[in-house]
């Protein structure tokens, strides 16, 4: 059994303003770990605020960019050393739906012309009448109606059509896992249930494995199996969806739950203002990145940057105040990120 | 009961385009009372916008209010000469914009910015006073001390938009108008600007009219809420009445949509997408989307009816005490 993608101990530097004197590096990814398996499909949810590097992880896994440590491994091998039967197998069954649904089109082409390049890049037809065939199942299985999509331009499709055209163009050419960026984070609230709604078919119907990468913990708390939550390029908790959400271990996943207003009035969300920094400055300190935020430091935090312990469920988090727990083996971590669902062993 | 501070009768807006009128308000009627917070909701491209830069005369050509009415505290903004309505502005009326980010000069110090906008709008003090009062401000809404020397770049988003609530307040006006000032914010930074604004409005008394789509963020911070489809005004009422009991069979769908972090719900969304607003048709316009349509919503335009105290809702259903 070898997995179909899997990222072990990934970072990721970017050279800061380099300019004539050398720039500064900035970890965008540190030691991050994930892992799909078609024969166990998982729907991860990968969780940060802005700038936690959760866009870098998309395009490692992507293959878009290759990291500075560890490697990103498809069916276990390199991403960086694929041969040109290989990398088509790979792009076939590893595909990608972006977060803007205005710009992922060419303007000038009708969207039929996106959805038939997909089909003929990977020859999945022998004729135009399969073709359409292949076309019209997806944009079924998406919620679409083919007759009042097709032979249109991308400008006459609302944002929510758009984005069910390329989950559409992903289908087609049976992808094994899919990785979304933000897909509906520029769709309004009203048209984002339906379209996670296609995606959580597609999971638990055919199987197909999804990672929803977001900065929205309500909704990948709905749909999601397992989340991982990042925070400075760090993976800070990994574990099954109910058990982030309902008992997070880590400080942080706390402060981020309990921020988010919830639509019943009335829970004090305006209450309890505490005096910390909302953002600090780059990592000058060693120690646990969350530091200044936290409201449970102890002294030991500011000394060394906590590893992923196991925590008392089946999670694990980047955190001294779990270190009672033990350290969390990679496998542990890979597994907890797996939370396998439907299928599952 | 409180004084009324604003009161909007009829505001109607358009757009002029080569293919017709596209009509991005009709006929919006509502008021604000002293020191209440008010929110309007609704998917974008429902005229929210459009209503708040109607209420500070900001429409810019081929826009134009066609009809109405603003009263802020009995004055009509729409009888006022460009001049008189200019000082209105920050003095009486305030803006925070959507996305603080591009609404400061990038090539000015933050705190000249300020002081320039609080003189221009009838601010008249030295430089020194003028100066330690910027500080003040900067302090009142949770920045550090020497921010107000910083340009628009030094500062984080959060920062930027606590700047944005400075000037708003600075010459601390009857009423702050929200265009979604969080909607390009974290969460936990999101929920400490709300803070703030909220420990604000509070010491000064100021209402707030915030307008935005995130209806977790209107249930925590609102008195009552407005709710918006395709440029009319459909529901109002208590926040807490409107959610828990909507009357509209939009805001219904529009509450049903929202995803609660601590329940697991089926996902379910509005079926089909708002109408265009160009030379809308007779009857109500939400009845494409609506499950209970009758033979009446396709003929008349329903409009806002008060059902009971301080609830306010525009269907046929209600109407008919259905």
């Amino acid at each position: 059994m070898s997995a179909l993608l899997q990222a072990c101990g990934v970072s990721k530097q970017y050279e800061a303003g380099a300019g004539l004197w050398g720039g500064r590096r900035v970890c965008a990814l540190t030691g991050f770990s994930i892992e799909f398996d078609d024969e166990r499909p998982s729907f991860v949810g990968l969780v940060g605020e802005s700038g936690s590097g959760k866009t870098t992880a998309c395009r490692l896994l992507l293959g878009f960019i290759h990291p500075t440590e560890g490697s990103v491994r498809y069916r276990e091998r390199d991403l960086r050393s694929l041969d040109g039967e290989t990398r088509m197998r790979f792009r076939r069954e590893v595909q990608a739906v972006f977060q803007d649904p205005f710009e992922t089109f060419n303007p000038f082409y009708r969207v039929n012309h996106c959805l038939a390049a997909a089909v003929r890049g990977f020859r999945l037809a022998s004729s135009r009448r399969e073709e359409a065939g292949l076309i019209e199942e997806a944009l079924v299985a998406t919620g679409l109606d083919p007759a009042e999509v097709l032979g249109r331009y991308p400008h006459e499709l609302s944002g929510g059509q758009r984005q069910r055209v390329m989950v559409a163009r992903a289908l087609l050419v049976g992808p094994k896992l899919v990785i979304a960026d933000e897909p509906v984070s520029m769709i309004d609230a009203s048209l984002r249930a339906s379209i996670l709604a296609v995606c959580r078919s597609l999971y638990s119907r055919r199987g197909i494995c999804f990672l929803y990468i977001t900065h929205d913990l309500t909704t990948a708390g709905q749909v999601c199996e397992s989340i991982l939550v990042l925070y400075r390029g760090r993976t800070v908790e990994v574990g099954p969806a109910d058990e982030v959400i309902g008992r997070p271990a880590h400080p942080y996943t706390q402060e981020l739950i309990a921020s988010i207003p919830d639509p019943e009035p009335g829970s004090g969300w305006l209450e309890g203002l505490r005096e910390a920094p909302e953002e600090d400055d780059e990592e000058t300190r060693c120690g646990c990145p969350y530091l200044t935020r936290c409201a449970q430091a102890e002294r030991q935090c500011g000394r060394q940057v906590p590893p992923l312990f196991r925590t008392a469920g089946r999670s694990v988090a980047a955190c001294w105040l779990c270190e009672r727990f033990g350290k969390a083996r990679d496998e542990e971590v890979r597994a907890a990120a797996r939370a396998c669902g439907k299928g599952g062993a | 009961m409180n004084s009324r501070v604003l009161e909007v009768r009829d505001l109607s807006v358009e757009y002029a385009t080569d293919n017709g009128a596209v009509r991005a308000v009709q006929e919006a009627s509502f008021s604000l009372c002293g020191g209440e917070w008010f929110g309007l909701v609704g998917e974008s491209g429902c005229g929210k916008t459009t209503l708040l830069l109607a209420l500070l005369r900001m429409i810019q050509p081929p826009g134009r209010i066609v009809s109405g009415s603003i009263l802020l505290e009995g004055t009509d903004l729409l009888c006022l000469s460009v001049e008189q309505m200019r000082r209105m502005r920050l003095a009486s009326i305030s803006l925070i914009p959507q996305g603080a980010m591009n609404s400061l000069n990038p090539v000015m110090r933050v705190g000249a910015q300020i002081a320039l906008a609080m003189r221009e709008h009838g601010e008249h003090l030295s430089g020194r006073e003028l100066n330690r009062k910027v500080s003040e401000l900067f302090s009142l809404v949770g920045l550090p001390a020497g921010a107000e020397q910083c340009y628009p770049h030094e500062l984080s988003g959060g920062m930027k938009q606590r700047v944005c609530i400075a000037a708003a307040i600075s010459l601390r006006p009857r009423l702050v108008l929200a265009d979604e000032p969080t909607s390009a914010l974290d969460v936990v930074v999101q929920r400490r600007v709300m803070q703030t604004l909220k420990a604000l409005q509070q010491s000064f008394g100021m209402t707030v009219l915030l307008v935005g789509h995130d209806i977790g963020l209107m249930a925590q911070t609102t008195d009552r809420i407005g709710v918006m489809y395709a440029g009319r005004i459909v529901e109002i009422g208590a926040t807490r009445e409107v959610l828990s009991s909507p009357l509209h069979p939009y805001t219904r769908l529009l509450r049903a949509s929202v995803p609660s972090l601590h329940q697991r719900w089926e996902p379910e969304g509005i079926p089909g997408s708002p109408p265009s607003l160009r030379e809308p048709p007779e009857g109500c316009l939400f009845r494409w989307r609506c499950p209970k349509r009758t033979e009446t919503c396709d003929t008349r335009t329903p409009v806002l009816r008060q059902v009971s105290e301080g609830r306010s809702v525009a269907c046929w259903q209600r109407s008919r005490g259905i």
